[in-house]
């Protein structure tokens, strides 16, 4: 409910005005969980952005996967928002070393039925540059080889609020979305899967994304 | 003062809405007479017109200050989307919002109507500090073409456009028929419908391509043609909404036909530059919000000086 005014009442004003988004194939996107989508990560405005295109009353099924030591670690506004207003789902970067399975939770959600968003980068990175995808989204599809993933590119949102700065500047921004892809068709082998994922989101905006960024 | 909401006002808005109405019309009689063909550009540019109308004309009714804040929107929208099209280094964000925090000034000197002010402050202070935030920053590479460029975005979006709104303050006793409002409602129609005018020319009559280097769509029969009309037009609206004596309104019409395609082809000229087609997505059926406001950029001017010089 908290989450629904606010996405109603501030964040989508907020993201239609001071920043605007171009939306290649909305429709695309995906309204019934469990689903992945699979998104470059250039800025935490990112995540804001791709989660205002959902209707408010899908809303409380979109869960972002983000590290619970950044978000979630001390208490204070940022771990609400996180929590309330974003419900992310926690990553624990360190589960590996104590024995657990780092994408635990992740699972957790989509048995629920939720929608998660994934950033295989893994880091915000470089902004508005392509980091290599890292092999957990590998994992997530060989323990739910059934769920859609949706591949998303996001464009201008790391000139919007690149890593480092804290003060946003308005600019329109893209959002390109691709056609799921179903169980079906995947390369089998890890490294074949995340390079064909990698081409899947890298090549979606087509020749209509130009380098605007120095 | 006269009531912005002066007879002549609700006559043109009235007229614009009977306007759009047979436009609506139209299409929807040609989608029923050629199912086949593809109407879906065409009818969400008509559908767009209703959208910017109802906002332009709700804005123009409400107030001096709604327009002003409408005006200022669009000025922030054109300037968001040049500034999302151009290269920009990622040392210049601060300057970015400083370029932005200058429309709200700038609409403020509009406001209280400083008029020397509002005529240097883009030219001449921005100008100036523009480059000497670039030089705190201290990266010298892509330095002159930063520099100007964005100065170049703000010229366009903020100074030029702002003179429709300053339009909107001048002193209604210029204008005995339908006060300041009336010049903003007279420049805002005749430049809209110049545009329309040369794309149906074009369309229509036009074989040689005005400049081929730029846009294969401009050719010249579009442009006369929608010289002509806009001509016309402007004489007729010139009756209801201005002072102005028939050469004066001939000239009106024929000043806001040519500046207007010529401002249409500068922001072609900046795509075939940059290698797009369409300036955003903003406003369906008709590309970005600079698509829709490039003619208003040069037509504004030229006819705020046009009317001050004949009728101040």
């Amino acid at each position: 409910m908290l989450q629904r005014l606010v996405f109603a009442l501030v964040l989508r004003p907020l993201i239609a005005i001071a920043v605007g988004l171009n939306v290649r194939h909305r429709e695309r996107l995906p309204v019934a969980g469990p689903a992945i989508i699979v998104a470059n990560h250039n800025s935490h405005v990112d995540t804001l952005g791709l989660m205002t295109l959902f209707r408010l009353r899908d809303l409380p099924r979109v869960r972002p996967a983000a590290a619970a030591d950044h978000f979630l670690e001390r208490p204070g506004l940022l771990s609400f928002i996180a929590r309330h207003i974003m419900r992310i789902v926690p990553l624990d970067r360190r589960a590996r070393e104590k024995g657990e399975d780092p994408f635990g939770p992740v699972l957790e959600a989509l048995d629920d039925g939720a929608i998660v968003i994934l950033y295989p980068e893994g880091t915000r990175g470089e902004p508005e540059r392509l980091g290599r995808f890292r092999k957990g989204i590998w994992h997530l599809a060989q323990a739910r080889p059934a769920v859609p993933i949706t591949p998303v590119f996001l464009a201008g949102f790391g000139k919007v609020l690149p890593r480092g700065s804290f003060v946003p500047v308005p600019f329109f921004c893209d959002v390109f979305v691709g056609p799921a892809i179903g169980p079906d068709g995947r390369p089998a082998g890890r490294d074949a899967f995340i390079a064909w994922l990698e081409e899947a989101v890298r090549t979606l905006p087509g020749d209509r994304f130009r380098e605007t960024w120095e | 003062m006269i009531d912005p909401l002066a007879p002549p006002v609700w006559w043109t808005l009235g007229g614009l809405v009977l306007l759009l109405a047979v436009a609506s019309a139209v299409t929807a009689a040609l989608r029923w007479r050629f199912p086949a063909r593809d109407w879906r550009e065409l009818s969400d540019r008509i559908r767009s017109w209703w959208v910017l109308f109802g906002v332009f004309a709700g804005a123009i009714a409400l107030s001096r200050t709604a327009s002003l804040v409408f005006l200022g929107l669009m000025s922030f929208l054109a300037l968001k989307e040049f500034f999302s099209l151009i290269p920009t280094r990622r040392v210049d964000r601060k300057v970015l919002l400083w370029a932005y925090l200058a429309i709200p000034v700038q609409y403020y000197w509009i406001a209280t109507d400083w008029y020397q002010m509002f005529l240097i402050f883009v030219p001449v202070y921005l100008f100036l500090l523009i480059p000497a935030i670039m030089v705190i920053a201290g990266e010298t590479r892509g330095f002159l073409r930063a520099a100007s460029s964005l100065h170049w975005g703000v010229m366009i979006c903020v100074f030029l456009l702002g003179h429709a709104a300053q339009l909107r303050v001048v002193p209604d006793a210029g204008n005995p028929v339908a006060g300041a409002a009336g010049w903003l409602l007279f420049l805002v129609i005749t430049t809209e419908l110049n545009d329309v005018f040369q794309f149906l020319w074009g369309k229509s009559v036009g074989r040689t391509r005005a400049a081929p280097g730029l846009s294969p769509r401009k050719t010249v029969e579009g442009a006369l043609g929608g010289i002509a009309t806009t001509v016309l037009v402007a004489w007729a609206l010139a009756q209801v909404l201005t002072p102005f004596s028939t050469a004066e309104a001939l000239m009106a019409g024929a000043l806001i036909g040519f500046a207007g395609f010529f401002g249409d082809l500068t922001i072609s000229a900046l795509k075939r530059d940059l290698g797009i087609k369409d300036s955003g997505s903003l406003i369906p059926g008709h590309g970005g919000v600079l698509d829709r406001l490039d003619s208003l950029a040069f037509t504004a001017p030229l006819f705020f000086h046009f009317t001050i010089f004949l009728h101040y």
